[in-house]
């Protein structure tokens, strides 16, 4: 049966993929040239489609692939799929955690860890700046800054670390960007 | 109101917030859930993207069935879950109905030009908040130095043909984490002996 089989691919993908969205892409593109759900083209639409709503790619491919196979069933028992062997981990882990919260074992691995978190976080915040912010093509010719991007999130950091503006929700400046976005169109 | 629909209905307020992916959800998860929520602080939020970006699956998914499961346990970790990808799963059923118009749009690529500066941004002040949570001492630089080092040469730097594999290894975020937890467990120890002189 169609959904039983498009919810185990999925969960395989989902266990598999360590680390975040992108990782789950060598696992996507296998899946589907094995399965025939969803072809090369449509995986790099996804990753396009990806970055610009709301959603991890993994979650969005999950639901478009199922989409295709299925129907809207299919979708959603792809996405369900895709997230139960982390759920389980997770839960065995937060359990895990709990118990032990009071140790110093766990303390101790986690001042190591925490420091490791925010760097991996900072190099994942260096992809992102060098696609929002560089190499843009102006005219046929490439350039390193792209300057309106670059004014534009000096301005939003200022702004969100430093004046009152602070206490403002961020899907504000999300919202602000985009209609700064489309008047300069950028 | 009952705790599991107050998880369910904050982390789908989250999915429909996160533009860009499992890090930009970081300056809202640090609104919605360390801000108004308090249902951790900046330094457990830290904890649980390590743990997340070490565990199978999509970090975003996994941080919220962290919050989850801590807050209401199993049926938590469930409805946080179900909640984050709620919204994400919805939009994604609608544009694949006209996927090629949507992304031939001029309108939204101007718009996500925008965005994509804006969450750059809003993922460094998050950072920023972080990096004082979490980097306060010389062996934590060192760490944080270490691993930033190593993942940004794994994301910018082609494998050196020969060494693909062990650059691939030593790049991984999941190596990085389970060191740099043996470090802490080491540095720890070794601060601790040299303090109590082993009287534990």
């Amino acid at each position: 049966m169609i959904y039983i089989r498009l919810f185990f691919e999925f969960c395989k993908v989902g266990l598999f993929a360590v680390g975040g969205g992108l990782a789950t892409i060598p696992f996507l593109s296998d899946l589907g040239s094995r399965t025939g759900w969803f072809t090369s083209g449509q995986l790099a639409d996804m990753i396009a489609v990806s970055e610009s709503t709301p959603g991890p790619i993994g979650i969005n491919m999950a639901t478009y692939a199922g989409y295709t196979a299925a129907g809207v069933p299919g979708g959603i028992i792809s996405t369900l799929g895709l997230v139960f062997p982390s759920l389980i981990i997770i839960l065995i882990i937060a359990g895990f955690l709990n118990k032990f919260r009071e140790s110093r074992v766990v303390d101790a691995v986690f001042y190591g860890l925490r420091a490791a978190s925010v760097a991996l976080i900072t190099a994942a915040l260096l992809q992102v700046a060098e696609i929002a912010l560089m190499n843009h093509e102006v005219n046929g010719t490439t350039q390193l800054f792209y300057w309106p991007a670059v004014v534009l999130a000096s301005v939003v950091f200022v702004c969100f670390s430093y004046t009152p503006l602070r206490k403002i929700h961020p899907i504000f400046f999300i919202a602000f960007s985009a209609v700064v976005g489309i008047v300069l169109g950028m | 109101m009952h705790i599991l629909i107050d998880l369910y209905l904050t982390f789908t307020k989250v999915g429909s917030m996160m533009f860009g992916g499992g890090y930009a959800m970081l300056p809202i998860l640090q609104r919605e859930i360390v801000d108004n929520k308090k249902w951790a602080t900046t330094e457990q939020l830290t904890d649980y993207y390590a743990v997340g970006q070490c565990t199978p699956g999509v970090i975003a998914v996994n941080t919220a069935t962290f919050i989850g499961s801590q807050q209401a346990g199993i049926a938590g970790g469930v409805a946080a879950t179900l909640g984050v990808v709620t919204v994400p799963a919805i939009l994604i059923l609608i544009i694949a109905a006209f996927l090629s118009s949507f992304m031939d749009s001029v309108i939204v690529a101007h718009a996500f030009s925008g965005i994509r500066a804006c969450v750059t941004a809003l993922i460094l002040a998050s950072v920023v908040k972080l990096f004082k949570g979490a980097v306060k001492d010389w062996p934590t630089r060192i760490i944080y130095i270490t691993v930033l080092l190593l993942a940004a040469a794994g994301n910018f730097l082609a494998a050196p043909e020969r060494l693909a594999l062990v650059w691939e290894t030593i790049t991984s975020p999941v190596f990085l984490v389970i060191i740099s937890g043996i470090a802490g467990l080491a540095i720890r120890s070794v601060q601790r002996s040299k303090k109590g002189g082993g009287e534990e």
